[in-house]
């Protein structure tokens, strides 16, 4: 088991949106985190990237407690963080954004590399390497964001939806490449999304969660056929 | 003719000293969102310090380098002695709005009362390393000097590390990653408690170097800055506050413009029209002539 | 128990005017009494006192209840002296007719520069009027009327006979100034209680509920500018009776002067005012007698006191990041409520 949460409450304020959360992900699986708007799904990621502390709970990530840890050591820990909203600097360029993901690594060489490789994933990026990235659209920033945090080379990839905003074909496109990134590179996954049936199909657990609480988890194929949560949570 | 150009070379000439300041403020700004109302007393101190290096060893280079890197380190230590403080016990009353500026108010205060209690209050003259006598074109002398000259190219010189700094290293992305997002900046693994604290160290070296450009030939006192910190937050307005750039063009283009005015209406004017034009601009166009829009309310 | 303590304070607050009147005539009557048991200087500090608590209340109106913070009250301060100085010397109206003429000048340049001001806000707003307060005093040397840099004479003559022979001048400077800054202060109060005053508190702590609930933020903005100018063009007006109206009384200095006191006062407390004036006047005071200890040296003289206020100033807003008032206020809501939990 890589990555433990336990019993995990968050609060803004006087607003509890995450209301004692447990679950686990296997080190090389995909999981995904299902919920309406407003279920939590933001806060968890946030909470666990140490963008936002916890008020009671556990985070553990590779056996270590990573609760209230910095998200600038998490991510020299393997872990990164693709904040809600297409996360890149629009006024960097498309290649500084890249290397912003490397710079903790001060290593030339593998910078490149990293950044060769991200042009492999994603070919559209390699063209535009020097524009600046407010002129990508909309699925280009979120290819880019994915980008950036791959170059920080993580072990645990934390993804808040992805596919907001974009067209079919192009979350049909992301969604494979997150599911290549875990199955051939080994990396660990963990994937909040709204679009429950894209996500679950690529997924191996899944993680239903609303109000701050989880209603639902185990094997993404069962959750997709559970009539009761396809109509109460899933909405399809 | 000849004259318009000699005014505007002085105009550049000041409105690089302008530009300086402006960068600091500007530096300070991007990094932790505050207008550093002691910009300009951190750099009384060094300017004084510069002058009893001076006066002592007679290297007005030696004198420089040592300035400015007291500059940085004040600017260093502010950041995260006080400022860090500050935003520790900040909260969301209604004087934790203006409490940045209430602080650095009073660092202002306490710098000027240790400078004078240090050096007292009377005016030190600040000899210049260069000839502040006009060059002489065949039997004309213009009022552009040597120190004019060695101004124009001191700034330069500045603003091209500077520039080189920002655009093509490490830290100058992480620097200008963690001003425009600093959210995203600590997720790629920026430590952006630290380059917080670098851009203060910058603003302090940028500042200490205008205020050593701008006092040679003048009388030095702790209060003989106050007016570059004025001019330098116009020019920082006129570029937008947010940009480097828009910094710089902001000085240079208030420096020409009220070397103008005082040619041809008198120095009484002087501010007056700074005055007027910071108003214009922070109405008509708020986010300056490099800004972004909606960036002002912060 | 409870729906006791509710009915006290109502009745206490059934006639929170008349209250406040007797509390300031006291105050006056008791300053008064003291003005003729002590000697001159005293006199003449009390009167600055006045003033300086009379300008830190205008900051205060301004900063604590609608959020803005201006460098610049020491320039409307200059306006209302030399609106004063010119109306006395070329008009000769009765006193109080001077006065007011500052004090609706110093408005009327308020509501200009508040209109512009409005749409400000926290650094640019203090930078704006920083530069209002640097650039200001300048324009005397501009207008030869205004006097340059040696100024202008504001004259208010000697008491009227009526007081007696023994009545000095800066005894009847202390009069003028203490009576002034008394009325003015309670006026102040009396806005700040008012529904403009919650509204302006409104738009203070959360510009957006205000905006909801119809207050229309920024004419209430420009009227607190309005007002704030208006008393702190008055306090500049006997600042220069009691010394001279030129650029030199209004540095710079003097509007940091004013945000010092304003923020030891606490920015949200106007009773704090005075106790800020009186900072103002003690510090250096108690500079002078330090610097006596050092051998008169002038450079401790000219600059202890600063040290002292801007080390205050820096603490305060350290520590106390609502303004020692509001965080005294604080520690005692917290307390009476720990005692309500602990009764239920
Ligand atoms: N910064 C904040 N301040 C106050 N409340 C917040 C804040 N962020 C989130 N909340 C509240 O916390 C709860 C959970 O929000 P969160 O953003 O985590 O939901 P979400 O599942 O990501 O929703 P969505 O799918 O719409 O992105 C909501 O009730 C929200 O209003
Ligand atoms: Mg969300």
């Amino acid at each position: 088991m890589t990555l433990k949460v336990e019993r995990l409450v968050v609060e803004h304020g006087a607003i509890r949106a995450i209301d004692g959360i447990s679950f686990e992900v296997a080190e090389g699986s995909l999981a995904a985190v299902i919920g309406s708007n407003g279920a939590g799904k933001t806060t968890l990621l946030r909470t666990l990237s140490g963008l936002k502390d916890a008020k009671l709970g556990k985070v553990s990530w590779m056996g270590r407690d990573i609760t209230g840890m910095k998200p600038e050591d998490l991510v020299r820990r393997g872990l990164s963080h693709v904040s809600e909203g297409k996360s890149v600097i629009p006024e960097l360029t498309v290649k500084e954004n890249l290397a912003l993901g490397g710079l903790w690594r001060n290593n030339k060489s593998e910078l490149a590399q990293s950044i060769e490789e991200v042009v492999e994933l994603f070919p559209r990026l390699g063209e535009r390497m020097s524009q600046r990235a407010d002129t990508l659209s909309g699925g280009e920033r979120q290819m880019l964001a994915i980008g950036r945090a791959h170059v920080s080379k993580p072990s645990l990839l934390l993804l808040d939806e992805p596919s907001l905003g974009l067209a079919p074909l192009v979350v049909e496109q992301i969604f494979q490449t997150i599911s290549m990134l875990c199955r051939d590179r080994g990396i660990t996954v963990l994937l909040v999304e709204q679009n429950a049936l894209g996500a679950l199909a690529i997924a191996d657990t899944g993680i239903i969660v609303n109000l701050g609480t989880v209603v639902a988890q185990g094997d993404a194929k069962e959750l997709i056929d559970d009539p009761a949560l396809r109509s109460a949570y899933l909405g399809y | 003719m000849q004259q318009v150009i000699n005014v505007f070379l002085i105009g550049i000439s000041i409105g690089s000293i302008y530009a300086l300041m402006s960068l600091a403020l500007v530096l300070v700004w991007r990094s932790t969102r505050v207008v550093n109302f002691a910009q300009a007393g951190q750099a009384i101190v060094t300017t004084y310090i510069a002058w009893e290096v001076v006066n002592r060893s007679g290297s007005f280079l030696m004198a420089f380098i040592l300035a400015v890197a007291i500059g940085g380190l004040i600017g260093g230590l502010v950041e995260s002695g006080m400022m860090r403080t500050l935003f520790k016990h900040a909260s969301d009353g209604p004087v934790a709005a203006v409490a940045p500026v209430i602080a650095t108010l009073g660092l202002l205060g306490v710098i000027r009362a240790l400078v004078g209690l240090i050096w007292t209050n009377e005016g030190k003259r600040f000899e210049s390393p260069v000839s502040t006598a006009g060059f002489v074109i065949g039997d004309t002398t213009l009022p552009f000097s040597r120190l004019n000259l060695l101004i124009i190219f001191t700034a330069a010189f500045v603003m091209i590390v500077f520039s080189i700094v920002f655009q093509r290293t490490n830290l100058g992305l992480a620097l200008r990653a963690a001003a425009y997002n600093p959210e995203i900046a600590r997720l790629s693994g920026v430590k952006v408690s630290m380059t917080r604290t670098i851009g203060w160290v910058f603003a302090g070296a940028a500042g200490a170097v205008a205020g050593i450009l701008l006092s040679p030939n003048d009388s030095l006192t702790p209060y003989s800055l106050d007016v570059l910190f004025v001019f330098g937050f116009v020019a920082a307005v006129i570029g937008g506050l947010e940009s480097l750039v828009g910094a710089v063009v902001g000085g240079l283009v208030l420096g020409v413009g009220l070397s103008f005015i005082t040619f041809y209406l008198g120095t009484s004017l002087v501010f007056p029209t700074a005055f007027i034009v910071l108003v214009v601009v922070l109405l008509v166009r708020p986010s300056g002539l490099f800004g972004v829009k909606g960036a002002r309310s912060a | 128990m409870l729906k006791q303590k509710r009915d006290k304070s109502s009745k206490r607050e059934h006639n929170p005017y008349r209250r406040r009147l007797l509390f300031f005539i006291l105050l006056g009557w008791g300053l008064l009494l003291l003005g003729d048991r002590v000697s001159e200087l005293r006199v003449y500090q009390g009167a600055l006192i006045a003033i300086y608590a009379l300008a830190i209340g205008s900051l205060i109106l301004l900063t604590g209840y609608s959020g803005q913070l201006s460098l610049g009250q020491g320039a409307f301060m200059a306006i209302g002296a030399y609106a004063a100085a010119l109306t006395q010397i070329y008009l000769q109206p009765p006193l109080i007719v001077t006065f007011i003429a500052a004090v609706v000048v110093a408005a009327l340049f308020g509501a200009i520069i508040g209109g512009g001001a409005a749409r400000l806000s926290g650094p640019y707003l203090a930078g704006t009027t920083l530069a209002l307060a640097l650039g200001l005093p300048t324009l005397a040397n501009l207008f030869s009327f205004l006097g340059g840099e040696t100024g202008l004479y504001f004259d208010v003559g000697i008491a009227p006979e009526r007081f007696g022979a023994e009545f000095t001048l800066y005894k009847w400077f202390f009069w003028i100034a203490a009576l002034a800054t008394l009325i003015m202060l309670f006026f102040i109060q009396n806005i700040l209680k008012s529904r403009y005053g919650r509204a302006w508190k409104a738009g203070r702590s959360n510009p957006a509920a205000a905006q909801l609930v119809g207050l229309q933020v920024g004419r209430r903005k420009v009227l607190a500018f309005t007002i704030s100018a208006g008393v702190a063009g008055l306090a500049g007006a006997l600042l220069g009776m009691v010394s001279l109206v030129a650029p030199s009384t209004f540095t710079l200095s003097l509007s940091f002067a004013i945000i010092t006191g304003a923020v030891l006062a606490g920015l949200t407390s106007l009773t704090g005012s005075i106790l800020g004036g009186l900072v103002l006047v003690v510090i250096p005071e108690i500079a002078e007698m330090v610097s006596g200890n050092f051998g008169e040296s002038e450079a401790v003289t000219a600059n202890f006191p600063g040290l002292i206020t801007s080390l205050l100033l820096i603490l305060t807003v350290l520590f106390t990041p609502n303004g020692p008032a509001e965080q005294w206020h604080h520690h005692k809501e917290k307390k009476k409520q720990k005692a309500l939990e602990k009764a239920h």
